[in-house]
C-alpha cells in the first residue's frame, strides 16, 4: 500500500511534468523532459556520484557539529540566567543575518574548500536545534522539580553535583522529544547550508554541478543534479526520523511513520 | 490552639525509638499568587501518625503542605520543628497529586530515582522489595505509560517510601483514582507508612476518616483551622461504620453542610 502509493505520486508528477513539455513545446535547455534528465543521469552517473559524495559529507558535518553546539549552547544557557541574557539577542541577531548574505564571506574567510559550506550548514542548523532544545529544558514540570529538588537534600553533593544529576536524570531526557524536533528541522534545512555554500565558491559538490552545467546549458544535468540533492535529503530525513523515533520509544505520539 | 475535648491528646514526646518524631508546624501566612489566604496556621502532627487537614478544594491545601516542604518560601515568623530538634533537610517525603513518574524510566528506575539523584547507591533489593508489597513486582521492568492509573500510584507510593523519610507529606493522590482502587491504595498506604509522621491533604472527609488518627477541617470565609479531632479506632477504618457516624456529621457540619443538602 505504501509503494503503491509512494509509486501513483512519483508517477503522476512526471507525467504532468512530460505533459507540460509535450504541451508547451519548450527546448530541451529551458525545460528537459523526465526521459531526458533519466538520460542525463545514466550517463554522468559517475560525475554526480562523484559531487554528491561532497555535498552529502558537508551535510553529515554541519549536521554533527551544529547539533552539538546546539546541545551545548542550550544546556549553557539553561543553567545560566546570566548566559540567557547575554547570549539569546546574539543568537537571535545571528539568525537575522541571512546566511545568502555571508555566505561570500565565508567562502572569503574559509576557502573554496569543504570547510566554508560546512560552517554554512553549521549556522543554519545551530539555531533551530538550540531553541527547541533549550525549550524542552526551560519546560520541565514545577513540580517534578521540585520532587527531585526534595529528594536531593538527602545526599551531601555540591552544586555542581546535584546540578549535574539533576539534568543528567531530569531534565536532559524530559527534554529530548523537543531536541527530536529540533534535529528533525535541521536535518530538513542542512542541505541548503550545503548547497548555498557550493554556489558561492567551490569546485566540487552538487552545488557546483548545477551552477556548472546551467552555465552550459546543460540542463538535464542541473535537473539529474537536482533530483539526486533531493534523495539524499529525503533519505537523510528519513533516516534521522527513524533513528529518533527508536530513541524516544516511550514518547506519547500520534503521528504514524510516514 | 486547644485540643478537641473530646479525646485527649496522645503525650507526644517524641522519644520512641523506630517512630518518626512529631512535627510542630506554625505558618505566619499562606500567600497565593501574591494574596495572603491563611494566616496563623498551628498544626502538629502526632509522631508516627497519619494526620488528615481536610477542606473543599481552592481553599488553599496544596500551599500549605507545598510551604512545608520548602517548595515555598516560608513568610516571615514561620517556624516548623521535629520534636528531636533535629534539622529538617532529607528527612521529608513528597508525594504528589500526579505520580510525576518519568515516562522514559522503568517502574524499578522511578523507584531507584532518589538514590541517584542525591549520589547514593541505589538499592534494587529494597525498591523490588517495595514493590513486590505494593504489587507492582512484575511490572517493575515496565515504563509508566504501560500502567494503569492505580497502579502508577502504587508505583509512586513505592518511591515515596524508598527513601526512608520519618515525614511524610501526601497531596490526596488517589483523588483521580475509582472508588475501589481508591479504597485499596488508602488501606495499602496506611499498612506501609505505619509509624511514619504523615500529614495527608484531602477534599474527601470519608477518606479522613477512613486513615487519620486525627483530623484537622480548613473551612469557613475567611478560612479557619479548627482544632484537631481525634478518631477512635486503627486505620484503615470503614468510614461508614456506625461509630463514626457522629464525626462525619460533626466534620460535615463544618465544612458547612446542612441537613437540607443531604
Amino acid at each position: 500500500m505504501r509503494f503503491l502509493r509512494w509509486f501513483i505520486t512519483l508517477t503522476g508528477l512526471l507525467g504532468i511534468w512530460a505533459f507540460i513539455v509535450w504541451i508547451t513545446d519548450l527546448p530541451k535547455f529551458i525545460l528537459p523532459t523526465p526521459l531526458q534528465v533519466f538520460g542525463s543521469f545514466l550517463e554522468r552517473y559517475e560525475i554526480l556520484f562523484h559531487h554528491a559524495q561532497t555535498t552529502l559529507l558537508e551535510i553529515v558535518l554541519g549536521l554533527t557539529l551544529g547539533i552539538t553546539f546546539g546541545i551545548l549552547s542550550a544546556l549553557m544557557i539553561s543553567m545560566h540566567r546570566g548566559a540567557r541574557q547575554w547570549f539569546m539577542p546574539v543568537l537571535i541577531a545571528s539568525q537575522a543575518v541571512p546566511v545568502f548574505a555571508i555566505a561570500p564571506l565565508l567562502v572569503l574567510w574559509f576557502d573554496y574548500g569543504i570547510t566554508s559550506k560546512v560552517v554554512m550548514a553549521t549556522l543554519i542548523i545551530y539555531f533551530p536545534v538550540t531553541v527547541s532544545f533549550l525549550d524542552g529544558l526551560n519546560r520541565t514540570p514545577p513540580a517534578l522539580l521540585d520532587l527531585a529538588r526534595l529528594m536531593q537534600q538527602q545526599g551531601k553533593a555540591g552544586w555542581l553535583m546535584k546540578t549535574w544529576r539533576l539534568y543528567r536524570y531530569i531534565r536532559v531526557p524530559h527534554a529530548l522529544p523537543s531536541l527530536a524536533s529540533g534535529m528533525r528541522v535541521a536535518t530538513a534545512v542542512a542541505p541548503i547550508g550545503a548547497v548555498v555554500g557550493e554556489w558561492v565558491g567551490s569546485s566540487s559538490g552538487l552545488g557546483y554541478l548545477m551552477l556548472h552545467a546551467n552555465g552550459r546549458m546543460q540542463t538535464d544535468l542541473l535537473f539529474a543534479s537536482l533530483l539526486t540533492l533531493t534523495v539524499i535529503a529525503i533519505a537523510l530525513f528519513y533516516l534521522m526520523d527513524f533513528l529518533l523515533r527508536r530513541a524516544l520509544v516511550w514518547q506519547p505520539d500520534q503521528t504514524p511513520p510516514l | 490552639m486547644v485540643a478537641d475535648d473530646i479525646s485527649s491528646a496522645p503525650a507526644d514526646t517524641g522519644e520512641d525509638t523506630g517512630r518518626s518524631p512529631a512535627l510542630h508546624i506554625s505558618l505566619s501566612e499562606i500567600a497565593f499568587q501574591g494574596r495572603s489566604i491563611l494566616e496563623n496556621l498551628q498544626l502538629s502532627l502526632e509522631s508516627g501518625k497519619t494526620t488528615c487537614l481536610l477542606g473543599p478544594s481552592g481553599v488553599g491545601k496544596t500551599s500549605i503542605l507545598k510551604s512545608i516542604a520548602g517548595f515555598l518560601p516560608l513568610a516571615e515568623g514561620s517556624l516548623i520543628e521535629a520534636s528531636d530538634h533535629e534539622n529538617l533537610s532529607g528527612r521529608i517525603a513528597y508525594m504528589d497529586q500526579n505520580d510525576l513518574l518519568l515516562p522514559w524510566a522503568t517502574v524499578l528506575d522511578n523507584v531507584l530515582i532518589a538514590a541517584r539523584l542525591s549520589g547514593q547507591k541505589p538499592d534494587s533489593d529494597k525498591a523490588l522489595d517495595l514493590l513486590e508489597k505494593v504489587g507492582l513486582i512484575e511490572k517493575a521492568a515496565s515504563r509508566p505509560d504501560q500502567l494503569s492509573g492505580g497502579m502508577r500510584q502504587r508505583a509512586a507510593l513505592a518511591r515515596t517510601l524508598m527513601s526512608d523519610c520519618p515525614f511524610v507529606l501526601v497531596d490526596e493522590p488517589f483523588s483521580a483514582l475509582d472508588a475501589i482502587t481508591r479504597h485499596r491504595l488508602q488501606a495499602l498506604m496506611v499498612d506501609l507508612m505505619r509509624d511514619r509522621t504523615v500529614l495527608m491533604i484531602t477534599h474527601d472527609p470519608l477518606e479522613a476518616l477512613r486513615i487519620g488518627h486525627q483530623i484537622y477541617v480548613l473551612s469557613g470565609d475567611p478560612v479557619i483551622l479548627s482544632p484537631p479531632l481525634h478518631v477512635k479506632g486503627a486505620p484503615p477504618r470503614i468510614p461508614t461504620d456506625e461509630a463514626l457516624q457522629p464525626r462525619l456529621q460533626l466534620i460535615l457540619s463544618m465544612l458547612g453542610m446542612t441537613r437540607e443538602d443531604a
